[in-house]
């Protein structure tokens, strides 16, 4: 299985997969294991996301506290510099394939807090992201959203046949696992 | 005790090392020499009648035009009830003081923010490292003068504003009616 980023899902979404595909998604997109990953006050809504009101348990995902375990990764606050080395070290840690939702401004783009010198100015300078989910923090019905759009991209991914790789590039990613001390 | 009277007793004590009382419009306090700051810190907490158990607050202020950095301790006691401020003006450019870590322990976090926000270093501190931003970051971010770094990590430090070179859709659609007359023109 090749590298899965998120500039190439332009490419898969558009192929119609084929009926065995299909079975195989099915299965995929009923059991996305998110990680649980809250750094702000994103955090509490992704709490109540996974709580008995929104229940996203009732599409088959559950919440993992190890990143081996996980499918997705739902980003959920303020990424500082200092955490975004062990979010990127997190997110190597995901099996393939994994998807990222980036939830909430602060994720997406720094938000509020884009002026400040601690704060990275979006996940997706170091991490692919597949779903960006507005909001200040999002309500539990758009981060459920955004895991049913996960899941339309799951079901649409062609699984036997070799994936059309458009444009494979990384993106910025920069930290240099290699030279940890 | 009061202001006053805590001043006075250190003002006896240390003489010209303690400054006057400044009249502030808040809490007044008093300027102390960097030199003596451990002894009179040390003296604050053993003296029976002034008893200061507790570091309440370690900060410090920038002043780029007057080329100086002002470290600022607010002293409490819990068993007296009363409180001290002193002020501690340093060089801007070689800002060091002595560590009060050995008289109360709470200033050792405090002072490795203010090591690693303000640039203050405090010498004789046990564990003088930057607490909140990364090690190897570069600058310190609360002075006034702080330019951010254009990339920590290869990481880009601004983001490119979505609506740069953004024209309106109904704009758009004059400027491309305006262009066709021309042609036909």
């Amino acid at each position: 299985m090749s590298k899965h980023y998120a500039q190439d899902i332009g490419s898969v979404v558009s192929t119609k997969a084929s009926f065995i595909d299909e079975i195989i998604n099915l299965a995929r997109k009923s059991s996305i294991f998110y990680l649980l990953f809250g750094l702000a006050c994103c955090g509490i809504e992704l709490m109540q996301t996974g709580g008995p009101r929104a229940d996203i348990d009732r599409f088959g995902s559950v919440p993992r506290a190890t990143p081996r375990q996980s499918d997705l990764m739902i980003v959920a606050g303020t990424l500082t510099y200092k955490m975004a080395e062990r979010c990127r070290l997190l997110y190597e840690q995901m099996a393939e394939p994994k998807y990222v939702i980036s939830m909430g401004s602060c994720a997406s783009c720094g938000g509020l807090f884009q002026y400040a010198y601690s704060v990275c100015k979006g996940v997706d300078k170091l991490v692919p992201v597949d779903i960006y989910v507005p909001g200040c923090p999002p309500r539990p019905e758009a981060l459920t959203e955004g895991l049913l759009r996960v899941q339309d991209k799951i079901i649409r991914e062609r699984w036997f046949s070799e994936r059309k790789m458009i444009g494979q590039k990384q993106p910025g990613l920069g930290i240099d696992y290699k030279v940890t001390a | 005790m009061t202001f006053e009277e805590i001043h006075q007793r250190l003002a006896a004590k240390f003489g010209d090392r303690v400054g006057p009382l400044a009249p502030a419009n808040k809490d007044p306090w008093a300027p102390v020499q960097p030199a003596a700051i451990l002894e009179v810190c040390r003296f604050l907490q053993e003296d029976p009648d002034l008893a200061f158990d507790c570091l309440m607050n370690l900060s410090s202020v920038d002043w780029p035009k007057k080329n100086q950095i002002e470290v600022v301790y607010h002293f409490w006691s819990y068993s007296k009830q009363h409180s001290f401020i002193a002020k501690c003006l340093l060089d801007r450019g070689r800002p060091e003081i002595a560590s009060i870590e050995s008289v109360w322990k709470s200033a050792d976090w405090l002072e490795r923010e203010q090591f690693d926000l303000m640039g203050v270093v405090f010498t004789g501190h046990p564990d003088l490292r930057r607490i909140m931003l990364p090690d190897d970051w570069v600058g310190n971010p609360l002075r006034k003068d702080y330019k951010e770094q254009a990339e920590w990590h290869n990481i880009t430090t601004t983001r490119e504003s979505p609506l740069d070179g953004f024209v309106r859709l109904d704009e758009l659609v004059k400027k491309k009616a305006s262009e066709k007359k021309e042609v036909l023109q």
